[in-house]
C-alpha cells in the first residue's frame, strides 16, 4: 500500500480529516525550508504539499507568487527540490509528500527522468496545476509507472460529465478547489463546498481534499467536517514572509505555531470515532 | 476542416500544431475554454456573424487596408520592389482591432458582460478598450508597470475609452506578467468575463481563433498583389512578438510554395547577449500561458525576462503555430536589434512619410538586409502592422532627444 493510501486508511479509521500544509520548496531558503519540513509532521501535518517554484505561477495569488519568487532567488532548482525530499525521507518514512507546481520546470528537467527521480527520493504524489486531464497523460503515465499518484482537480466549474472523465484516471486523492479563483484570495461558503463534496462523493470513493481560501483554524474545522483533507498554503507562506530575515528558529516557530493550531482545529472538528467497543 | 497536403489545416482537434499548442491551463478554466471553442466553431458556420464582422471591418475599421508601393524605400535599398500592407491605417492604428472585433462579437454571442485583456505596447489594450466602448462593455486591461511607463500615450487613450488599466507589478512587470494577471482575473471571474487575448498565443482555441481573425491581412495582401503585379510576392515579411500580425499575414501564403516567408524577432541588444526577445532563434520548447511553444527559459525551466525596445515584442514566448512553422522550415525566422530597428524607424519616416510602430520597424530593418540581394523584378510584401505615434517618447529617449 502506498504511503498516501495508508495515510488515508489510517485517518478513516480514526475518523479524522487530514491536515495538509503547503510550503514552497526553498522558501525562504533551502536550510530553513528543510527545518520547517522536518517540523511539520510533529505539529500535526498528515500529508505535505511541497511547491516546486515557478517564475510564472498563473493560478496563484500574491502570497504563493512571492513565496515562489523567494525560493527561486534562494536557488531552489528542481534537483535541490528533489534533494530536499530525499533528506526528509531519511528521517520520516511515513508522512506522504506531494510535489505541487507547474509543468514547465518538470518538462525542462525531463518528464521521464523526473518521474524516476522523485519516486526514488520518496515522493508519493504530484499535482501539476496547468495539466488538465486533456494534457496530463505526459506526466501521469510515467508517474504511474513509478508508483507515484497524479492528483487531479475538481473545481466549481466542473460539471457532472467532466467529473466522470476526471475520475477515470484519478489516483491518490482528489483536490477540490473551493472557489473559482487563484490561491489565497477569495473565501469559500460552507454550503457550496458541502454540496460539491456530496456530488463528488456520490461518484467516487477516492479521498477528497479541499484547498484555496482556507486561512483560519475555524475555516479548517469547517472543511474538516466535510472533506477528507484540508489544504492550507497562502496563510502559511505569509507567516514565512512576515518573519523574513529573522533567526531561523523564529521563522520555523511562526510556521509550526500556525500549523499546530490549524492541525488541532482540523483534527478536533469531528467527534472522536469510537471503534473499540468500549464506549 | 482538413485540407490535404496543406500547411493551413492546423491545429488538430485537440488544439495542437504538431508538438506545439494544446491547453495547459488550470482545471477551473478548462470548461470555459471548451465553451469558447464550441462558440467559436459555431460562429464560423453562422453567416450572420460573418456578415456583421465584415460590415464592422469595412465601416468601423476602414478595411480593406491599402497595399502601398514604397517607391523611395525600394530605390534606397536597390533591389526588389517593396510593398507595405498598411495595417497602420486601420482604426486605432494597428492590426490588433481585426481580432478584437471578432472576439467581442463572440463575447456578446456567449452572453458575457465584462471584458479583460493583457497588453504590451498598449495597441491591443487600446483596440480592446475601443471595441468594449463600441459595444458598451466594462473593460479591464492588464499592463506591465514597465510598459505603462514607456507607453504613456496608450495608457491615456485607454482611459479616454473608458477602460480601467491595471499596472502589473509582479515578475518582470511586462507583457508576460500582464498575461499571468489577466489569467488570474479570468479564473476568478469565470461566469461573466470574456478574455480577449491579442497574441496568437495562449491555450487552444486562442492561437487558431486570433489567427483566423487576422488572416484578413494576408488574404487582402495576396489578392492585392495579384491585382497589382499579376503574381504573388517572392517574399513576405512580418515582425513576430507573440506573432498575431505575422500569422495573419503568412497564413494565406503558406501553401504557395514559391513565396518565401520571413518572420522577424526582436534581438534587443543582440541575440548573443542576455537582453533579447528572440524566442524562436534562441529559445527552446516549453509550456507557458496555456500552450507548448518555444520559450526563453533557463535550464531549470524558469522563464527568462525578454528585452526589446519595442514593448509589443518584449515577450519570452511565441504563438505555437510559429514554433511549428519554424521546425518544419516553412517560415524562416530572423532577428533585428534595438539599434537596427531604431534606424529603420527613422528611415521609413524620412523616405516614405510613414512613422512605423517600433515593432514594425524590425520588419523594415530586415527588408534592408534582403531587398538588395533580390532582383528589381522581384517583389516583397511587408506587413506594416502599426503606426509609431505611440513610440515617439521611447524613440526620443533612445535618441537622446528631449520632448
Amino acid at each position: 500500500m502506498s504511503r498516501l493510501a495508508a495515510k488515508f486508511a489510517e485517518l478513516k479509521k480514526e475518523g479524522r480529516s487530514a491536515f495538509i500544509p503547503f510550503i514552497s520548496a526553498g522558501d525562504p531558503n533551502m536550510e530553513i525550508c528543510a527545518a520547517i519540513l522536518d517540523a511539520l509532521p510533529g505539529c500535526g501535518a498528515d500529508i505535505i504539499e511541497l511547491g516546486m517554484p515557478f517564475s510564472d505561477p498563473m493560478a496563484d495569488g500574491p502570497a504563493v507568487q512571492m513565496s515562489s519568487t523567494r525560493a527561486i532567488a534562494a536557488g531552489a532548482t528542481m534537483p535541490r527540490v528533489i534533494e530536499l525530499v530525499r533528506k526528509f525521507r531519511k528521517k520520516d518514512n511515513k508522512t506522504p509528500i506531494v510535489l505541487m507546481g507547474y509543468f514547465n520546470p518538470i518538462h525542462a528537467y525531463g518528464t521521464a527522468k523526473f518521474a524516476r527521480d522523485v519516486a526514488a527520493a520518496g515522493v508519493d504524489g504530484l499535482i501539476a496545476v496547468d495539466l488538465p486531464i486533456e494534457e496530463d497523460e505526459v506526466l501521469r503515465l510515467p508517474a504511474a509507472a513509478q508508483g507515484v499518484d497524479l492528483v487531479r482537480f475538481v473545481t466549481p466549474t466542473t460539471d457532472a460529465a467532466r467529473l466522470g472523465r476526471i475520475l477515470e484516471a484519478a489516483s491518490g486523492y482528489l483536490y477540490y478547489v473551493s472557489v473559482a479563483g487563484v490561491t489565497g484570495t477569495k473565501s469559500f461558503t460552507e454550503a457550496d463546498v458541502a454540496a460539491a463534496i456530496a456530488r463528488v462523493r456520490a461518484a467516487t470513493t477516492l479521498p477528497v481534499a479541499v484547498g484555496f481560501g482556507i486561512k483560519t483554524p475555524e475555516q479548517a474545522a469547517t472543511i474538516a467536517r466535510l472533506a477528507d483533507g484540508v489544504v492550507v498554503g497562502s496563510a502559511i507562506v505569509t507567516k514565512i514572509a512576515e518573519t523574513l530575515g529573522q533567526n531561523p528558529e523564529v521563522v520555523v516557530k511562526a510556521v509550526t505555531d500556525l500549523c499546530t493550531s490549524l492541525a488541532q482545529a482540523t483534527h478536533a472538528a469531528r467527534p472522536a470515532k469510537v471503534e473499540t467497543g468500549f464506549a | 476542416m482538413t485540407i490535404a497536403n496543406s500547411l493551413r489545416s492546423g491545429p488538430d482537434l485537440t488544439g495542437h500544431f504538431g508538438a506545439y499548442g494544446g491547453r495547459f491551463v488550470a482545471e477551473t478554466l478548462m470548461p470555459l475554454i471548451l465553451e469558447l471553442e464550441a462558440a467559436y466553431e459555431a460562429s464560423k458556420k453562422d453567416p450572420e456573424f460573418q456578415a456583421e464582422l465584415d460590415d464592422l471591418l469595412k465601416h468601423y475599421v476602414g478595411r480593406e487596408s491599402p497595399l502601398y508601393f514604397a517607391e523611395r524605400l525600394t530605390k534606397h535599398f536597390g533591389g526588389a520592389k517593396i510593398y507595405l500592407k498598411r495595417e497602420d491605417l486601420n482604426h486605432t492604428g494597428a492590426h490588433k482591432i481585426n481580432n478584437c472585433l471578432g472576439q467581442i462579437l463572440l463575447a456578446r454571442r456567449m452572453g458575457k458582460t465584462r471584458i479583460i485583456a493583457e497588453t504590451g505596447a498598449g495597441q491591443h489594450g487600446v483596440a480592446t478598450a475601443t471595441v468594449a466602448a463600441r459595444f458598451g462593455y466594462p473593460c479591464t486591461v492588464y499592463m506591465g508597470e514597465v510598459d505603462t511607463q514607456r507607453q504613456k500615450p496608450n495608457v491615456f487613450r485607454m482611459h479616454l475609452l473608458g477602460a480601467e488599466v491595471r499596472p502589473v507589478t509582479s515578475g518582470s512587470r511586462t507583457l508576460k506578467d500582464a498575461m499571468n494577471e489577466a489569467l488570474r482575473d479570468w479564473v476568478a471571474n469565470v461566469s461573466d468575463t470574456f478574455y480577449i487575448i491579442g497574441s496568437a498565443a495562449g491555450p487552444h482555441p486562442y492561437p487558431a481563433m486570433v489567427r483566423d481573425f487576422q488572416t484578413v491581412i494576408g488574404k487582402e495582401a495576396r489578392a492585392q498583389m495579384l491585382e497589382r503585379e499579376g503574381r504573388l510576392p517572392d517574399l513576405v515579411i512580418a515582425c513576430v512578438g507573440g506573432g498575431s500580425n505575422a500569422i495573419g499575414m503568412f497564413h494565406p501564403f503558406l501553401d504557395d510554395a514559391n513565396v518565401e516567408i520571413h518572420g522577424v524577432e526582436a534581438a534587443g541588444d543582440g541575440v548573443d547577449t542576455p537582453r533579447h526577445a528572440a524566442t524562436l532563434s534562441k529559445g527552446s520548447p516549453g509550456v507557458l500561458h496555456g500552450a507548448r511553444s518555444y520559450l526563453l527559459q533557463d535550464s531549470d525551466g524558469q522563464i527568462d525576462e525578454a528585452h526589446s525596445i519595442s514593448a509589443g515584442l518584449d515577450y519570452p514566448g511565441v504563438g505555437p503555430e510559429h514554433s511549428w512553422l519554424k521546425d518544419n522550415g516553412r517560415v524562416k525566422y530572423h532577428s533585428v536589434t534595438d539599434r537596427q530597428a531604431l534606424e529603420a524607424f527613422q528611415l521609413l519616416s524620412k523616405l516614405e512619410g510613414i512613422i512605423p510602430a517600433l515593432e514594425t520597424a524590425h520588419a523594415i530593418a530586415h527588408v534592408g538586409r534582403v531587398a538588395g540581394q533580390m532582383r528589381p523584378d522581384q517583389t516583397i510584401a511587408i506587413c506594416l502592422s502599426g503606426r509609431g505615434d505611440k513610440d515617439i517618447f521611447s524613440v526620443a529617449d533612445a535618441l537622446g532627444a528631449k520632448l
